[in-house]
């Protein structure tokens, strides 16, 4: 269960004052995979990063699995955007997927086992002692992903995390996600600016306002469990509840036509 | 056959201008009678009689011993206050210009301050090193302490990963390509003023024995000791790229992949 309750943000420096997060409250239920979207520069990643504990909110509180989130909280991972920044580049994929393990003192043998289950998992049995450069976009992020659900948590955070692939490669992750997803039963929240994206993989999208941001939306995705980039996204609900969402964001965007300035 | 090639190829590169360079200079020195610039027939001559097995135990190993000595104290002091400093921005704009300043201070003019507090003996040479090494290494382990990229950082909050894991696996690996700058400079300087330490009032050392050939007008075996010296520098600096390639496999790996992409 991940909550989040009255959280708000403000950046205050050099004198200049920017109001990121203005009211957010909801809950995710366990298991659950939940989108977020919203227009360029509505806070997003400052949301991420304040669930992660890896940055203090003005006003408000984040509970994730019954405590309260003051620092990075034990059993939740996050994968980011950046994956070639993320990744160790002095480490090997098969090491850089069990440092989290090792960190964690966990036995040797049940850290190879994990990480060569979650390799597995990701389709990347034969990279294990490549190092991340030398492998494509979209192969280090699947490294990231494994690294991450090799950690087992029970709340993975995502921060779009797919934007720097391109377009064939980031529909194969997708797919990857939503099946890592149904096999671990994890609380998911996904961040990201594309709207296809979200519809396709959340069972629930939270649309944002622009900054200072606020909950537009709260909507139940109804398409299958069972999705497939051709049929899903040629289901005809599929078009309704994109075309529902978009016009919501650009609503928002007229509303109140906040500086762009993407804020991290 | 091709990699045979290949290797003979890069001995060929390596040894041409060395070759031809001794070739000239034992050519146009072949009749010198000036008494400072002997031929180098007589140089190489006297090398061979001067650094036999008893001055390499007596003077060659003493030298490198104190030059060992005081770069791996330098490695560990320049690390670990470069550590400390670029870790914390207080600290940083608080030492900062003091070790700029330290740092612009050659340390030959030291030595007799060295002198009176580390006494006349081994420990004085190894301090005048110590007092070069270390700037390099401290500055430059800041500035790689600095730049430890941010979203390694959150990656590492966010996966709890903590105390010496964290310092190992990201501060000091992060910053592992500005380290070896900073080593490979002071390396130089080491071997330097590892000479400069024995130039006076000392009783071994390579730099003692060329003084002595010097004072006693023993040109020819006080080229040889220069010589000496020039092989040894080649020899270290060999090592140290041999270092060189292992901590920092990844990074020439990375960088070749960047070139190529």
């Amino acid at each position: 269960m991940l909550e989040v309750r009255g959280l708000h943000k403000v950046y205050d420096s050099h004198g200049r004052r920017v109001e990121a997060i203005g009211e957010l409250t909801f809950a995710v239920e366990d298991g659950q995979f939940a989108c977020v979207v919203g227009p360029s520069g509505c806070g997003k990643t400052t949301l991420l990063r304040c669930i992660a504990g890896l940055l203090p909110a003005t006003a408000g509180e984040v509970w994730v699995e019954g405590s309260r989130v003051t620092g990075p909280p034990p059993g939740l991972a996050v994968v980011f955007q950046e994956y070639g920044r993320s990744l160790f580049p002095w480490l090997r994929v098969r090491d850089n997927v069990e440092l989290p393990l090792r960190a964690a003192r966990m036995p040797r043998a049940k850290r190879r086992d994990l990480a060569n289950w979650a390799l597995a998992a990701v389709g990347l049995e034969d990279a294990h002692r490549a190092y991340p450069w030398q492998l494509s976009g979209g192969m280090q992020q699947r490294v990231a992903i494994a690294r991450a659900i090799a950690y087992q948590p029970r709340v993975l955070l995502m921060d779009e995390p797919f934007a720097a692939v391109d377009a064939q490669t980031r529909a194969d992750l997708e797919d990857l996600i939503r099946s890592v997803w149904q096999r671990l039963g994890v609380t998911l929240l996904f961040v990201t600016h594309d709207i296809d994206e979200a519809v396709y993989l959340g069972e629930r999208v939270i649309v944002l306002s622009a900054a200072p941001t606020h909950i537009k939306e709260d909507l139940p995705i109804d398409l299958p469990a069972e999705r497939d980039q051709l049929t899903t996204r040629g289901d005809p609900r599929f078009t309704e509840l994109r075309a529902q969402i978009y016009s919501l964001i650009q609503k928002s965007k007229q509303a109140s036509p906040a500086p762009s300035k993407e804020l991290s | 056959m091709r990699v045979l090639g290949w290797l003979l190829w890069r001995l060929v590169l390596i040894f041409a201008l060395p070759a031809v360079l001794v070739a000239l200079w034992w050519q146009l020195s072949a009749d010198s009678s000036h008494f400072l610039f002997r031929p180098l027939s007589e140089i190489w001559e006297a090398f061979r009689e001067t650094w036999d097995r008893q001055r390499l135990v007596e003077d060659v190993l003493p030298s490198l011993n104190r030059l060992a000595r005081g770069y791996a104290l330098s490695l560990v002091l320049g690390i670990g206050l470069g550590v400390l400093v670029g870790s914390s921005r207080t600290l940083r704009s608080l030492l900062e210009p003091v070790l700029e300043f330290l740092r612009a201070i050659p340390p030959p003019v030291l030595i007799p301050l060295i002198a009176l507090f580390a006494g006349l003996g081994d420990a004085r040479r190894v301090v005048i090193i110590i007092a070069g090494c270390v700037w390099p290494i401290l500055l430059n382990t800041v500035e790689g302490v600095r730049a430890v990229d941010e979203v390694l950082a959150d990656t590492c909050r966010s996966y709890r990963i903590r105390g010496g894991r964290r310092l190992y696996h990201l501060v000091l690996r992060s910053a592992s390509p500005q380290i070896m700058t900073g080593a490979r400079q002071a390396l130089a300087i080491g071997i330097i003023l590892m000479v400069i330490g024995e130039l006076q009032g000392t009783q071994d050392g390579i730099g003692h024995t060329i003084e002595q050939f010097q004072t006693s007008f023993q040109y020819a075996q006080m080229w040889s000791g220069v010589i000496l010296l020039g092989l040894l520098g080649v020899a270290l600096s060999l090592l140290f790229r041999l270092a060189d390639q292992w901590v920092l496999r990844w990074y020439h790996g990375l960088r070749a992949t960047e070139k190529e992409r």
